[in-house]
């Protein structure tokens, strides 16, 4: 049954390949992102490693760092992912109304194009956790741009004329856009937001030439939906029939969540691609009893078909809002001793994941943050968490308050992807040091509205006062090798160069560089407002710059940071956030660093 | 002005006759709150206002970088247009905003506790509640 009905697709999509004339873009992509004086898409490379050859600005020169031109986007919101940059021009987008702007390097920045959607006020509101977007993508010489209200749009690279758009989703349901798009082979992929509003999250592939649909592969719900085959496994075994509806009751899974807001990588060898699914909906686990496949679940497909070969879900039945959205990083490294074909995922719910990604086999799985209390250890057998009752919403019924669960729902880390530096072999995690109290009620569903369900407090983990840190990673071992702790949680992107320098941006504002070996500070600026972007290096005439927008928002801007509005209440939990109203106001802003000539 | 604003208020009550003779003092609270501790109803109203209203508005109604302080709004506010606006929806978006509140007057876990979520917003408007999960009457 399950092959048969898979198997539509299997004849489709070779077909629609065809039509849209193989996989040129693929291998342009693949070329340009080898150049490190480029950086071509939002993780600088397809297997996500954020890491940079360029070592011009190295770590006994990162001292004399300084800023050397800025540019204002002139949006006021959350600004997460980064710029990107083909040849001559840079490309920089903006949260709602998602603005895009291609910037001439030849002429410090002049704007050569800006491109302004026209979209529906209407699906501001319909964002969970402010109106963000993480970027746009390239792909042949064209600038795809995913919009809140789910648009996808193709403009030319050169002029910014509109090409072609598409609709993705329906915000009136609560599906938004917020993801970048990902240009792999000939096809555009794109996901979903709306795990806080009862979305049925799909990750869908639109052919790069003139926006067709080429397939549609759903979080949840039946085999032909969600593209699995008789082939499908997960940790070895295959997953069978019905896999995702036997873990909902009744229809749920309809309005499930699973939500696919984060990033994408893709191995050209294996012809895979990887990424990972969100909470299912609601937050109250009483509501919806069973596993709640395939949420919370790393997917690798195939890019042709959408059809996945093996998954493995993280946190069965979520009972904290641990999304597994997070960034899938492919590198091949040494785990325990044996070279390995590595996929390493830093999850919401505090495990550091090693997989190997060919198989989907289950390497590692440690806490990369000591405070992770939820679960006591994976089990390495099963793959499912040993969860601690007290610590687990909804255990002991709904209208229950849980205390002193850690992580908070934001996760040790949220989507603020991590980096990998082939030369030391260690990953450079942005992590959040926050606990929660967490209470499940029942809720109702309405289209478009919240379907929410729990009430949250989340403060710093007893007896700290930081609120993140930045770490570096072992995930050939489990262990962390340094740990820098930050004030506020590291809510940017971070990157890691050949010149032995890693920098990320903190909500405070500041650019900083860190000795790759040590993590030592080697330099910082503050930036007009709190970073949460990602920051990216490129060449100029020879001269290596680095860059990142600032322009505090998200979930650091609304779930936490409301006392940038107000500073009179007292609460030690939102207090400590509080306090970041007396370091960063909004504003969208680039800066673009280098050394003095 | 400190002085002129008592007597604006007893003005003002003339004015309006004696419908309300106890204007200020003596009106019924919405919420009831005892030793820091809160009735059934402004706890449910905590946690209906936790479930759609603090994507937006920040935790406690203290506001967020994205929508306005509703302990503030709440000070200012009469009941009939918070139920206007929370049924309605409002929409302010010009180049320096874009403050899009939604109609919530076909969400059932809206339009069924707006007294509570009232009841909560008030207590907070009035000092009596600070931030945080209330404790309930008879809670630990």
């Amino acid at each position: 049954m399950i092959a048969v009905k898979a198997h539509r697709f299997w004849v489709a999509a070779p077909a629609l390949a065809l039509l849209a004339g193989g996989a040129s873009a693929n291998d342009e992509l693949i070329k340009l992102s080898k150049d490190p004086n480029q950086w071509v898409m939002p993780a600088g490379d397809y297997a996500n490693t954020r890491y940079s050859e360029l070592n011009k600005v190295n770590k006994d020169n990162a001292k004399n760092l300084r800023p050397l031109w800025t540019f204002s986007t002139g949006v006021l919101r959350g600004h997460e992912g980064g710029p990107l940059v083909i040849g001559d021009i840079m490309y920089i987008h903006t949260p709602f109304p998602n603005n895009v702007f291609a910037l001439d390097l030849n002429h410090n920045g002049q704007i050569l194009w800006k491109y302004e959607p026209k979209q529906d006020p209407t699906v501001i509101p319909v964002m969970c956790c402010d109106t963000v977007n993480r970027g746009v993508a390239y792909g042949d010489g064209k600038i795809f741009l995913y919009q809140a209200d789910t648009t996808l749009v193709a403009l030319d690279a050169k002029t910014g004329k509109e090409l072609w758009s598409v609709k993705n989703g329906d915000p009136k349901k609560g599906e938004t856009g917020t993801s970048a798009p990902h240009v792999i082979k000939d096809k555009v992929i794109v996901g979903i937001s709306g795990g806080e509003f009862g979305v049925q999250a799909h990750v869908t592939a639109y052919n790069m030439k003139d926006g067709s649909k080429a397939w549609r592969a759903y979080s949840e719900g039946p085999d032909d939906q969600i593209l699995f085959d008789a082939n499908t496994t997960e940790l070895g075994k295959p997953v069978g029939k019905d896999s995702s509806l036997k873990t909902w009751q009744g229809d749920q899974w309809k309005i499930g969540g699973g939500g696919t807001w984060g990033w994408i990588s893709y191995d050209p060898q294996l012809n895979l691609i990887y990424y990972g699914s969100g909470n299912p909906s609601t937050w109250n686990p009483v509501q919806r009893p069973g596993d709640n496949k395939w949420s919370m679940t790393i997917f690798a497909r195939n890019p042709d078909t959408g059809v996945a070969k093996w998954v493995y879900q993280m946190t069965p039945h979520d009972q904290w809002d641990y999304d597994g959205v997070n960034e899938m990083i492919l590198a091949d490294i040494n785990v325990k001793g044996q070279p390995t074909k590595a996929l390493v995922h830093f999850d919401r719910n505090g495990f550091g994941y090693t997989l190997n990604r060919e198989t989907g086999a289950l390497l590692v799985a440690e806490k990369y943050d000591p405070k992770v209390n939820w679960a006591t250890h994976v089990d390495m057998r099963t793959g499912r968490p040993e969860v601690v009752a007290q610590y687990a919403p909804g255990s002991k019924g709904e209208d229950v308050n849980y205390k002193n669960v850690c992580p908070a729902a934001l996760g040790s880390k949220d989507q603020q992807p991590a980096a990998f530096s082939p030369k030391t072999g260690l990953f450079y995690v942005p992590t959040n040091h926050v606990c929660m109290d967490y209470e499940p009620f029942k809720v109702s569903y309405t289209a478009g509205q919240p379907y929410v369900g729990a009430t949250l407090s989340m403060y710093p983990p007893r007896g700290d006062n930081n609120l993140g840190n930045f770490i570096a990673w072992n995930a050939g071992t489990g262990k962390i090798v340094w740990s820098d702790p930050e004030p506020f949680s590291v809510w940017s992107g971070a990157l890691a160069t050949a010149g032995d320098v890693v920098f990320y941006g903190t909500l405070e504002g500041y650019l900083k560089a860190v000795d790759m070996q040590t993590g030592k500070e080697l330099y910082k600026f503050k930036t007009p407002s709190g970073i949460i972007g990602n920051v990216n290096t490129f060449t100029h005439n020879g001269k290596q710059y680095i860059a990142v927008l600032s322009g505090v928002g998200g979930w650091a801007g609304i779930g936490m940071a409301a006392g940038l509005t107000k500073d009179t209440d007292g609460l030690g939990a939102v207090g400590a956030y509080k306090a970041l109203a007396n370091y960063t106001q909004l504003g969208g802003v680039l800066t673009v660093f280098g050394l003095p000539e | 002005m400190r002085v002129l604003a008592p007597l604006f208020g007893t003005l003002a009550a003339l004015i309006l006759g004696t419908a309300h003779p106890l204007a200020a003092d003596g009106e019924q609270k919405p919420y009831t709150v005892e030793n820091g501790k809160v009735d059934k109803a402004t706890f449910n109203g905590w946690r209906r206002y936790t479930e759609s209203c603090l994507r937006c508005h920040g935790p406690d109604g203290a506001g967020s970088s994205y929508g306005p302080d509703l302990v503030d709004s709440a000070k200012r506010m009469s009941k009939d247009e918070f139920e206007d606006i929370v049924i309605n929806g409002r929409t302010n978006v010009t180049t320096a905003s874009e403050n899009v509140m939604p109609p919530f007057g076909t969400v059932e876990d809206v339009v069924s506790y707006l007294d509570d979520i009232w009841a909560y917003l008030k207590a907070r408007a009035d000092g009596v509640l600070g931030r945080g999960r209330p404790t309930r009457i008879g809670e630990q």
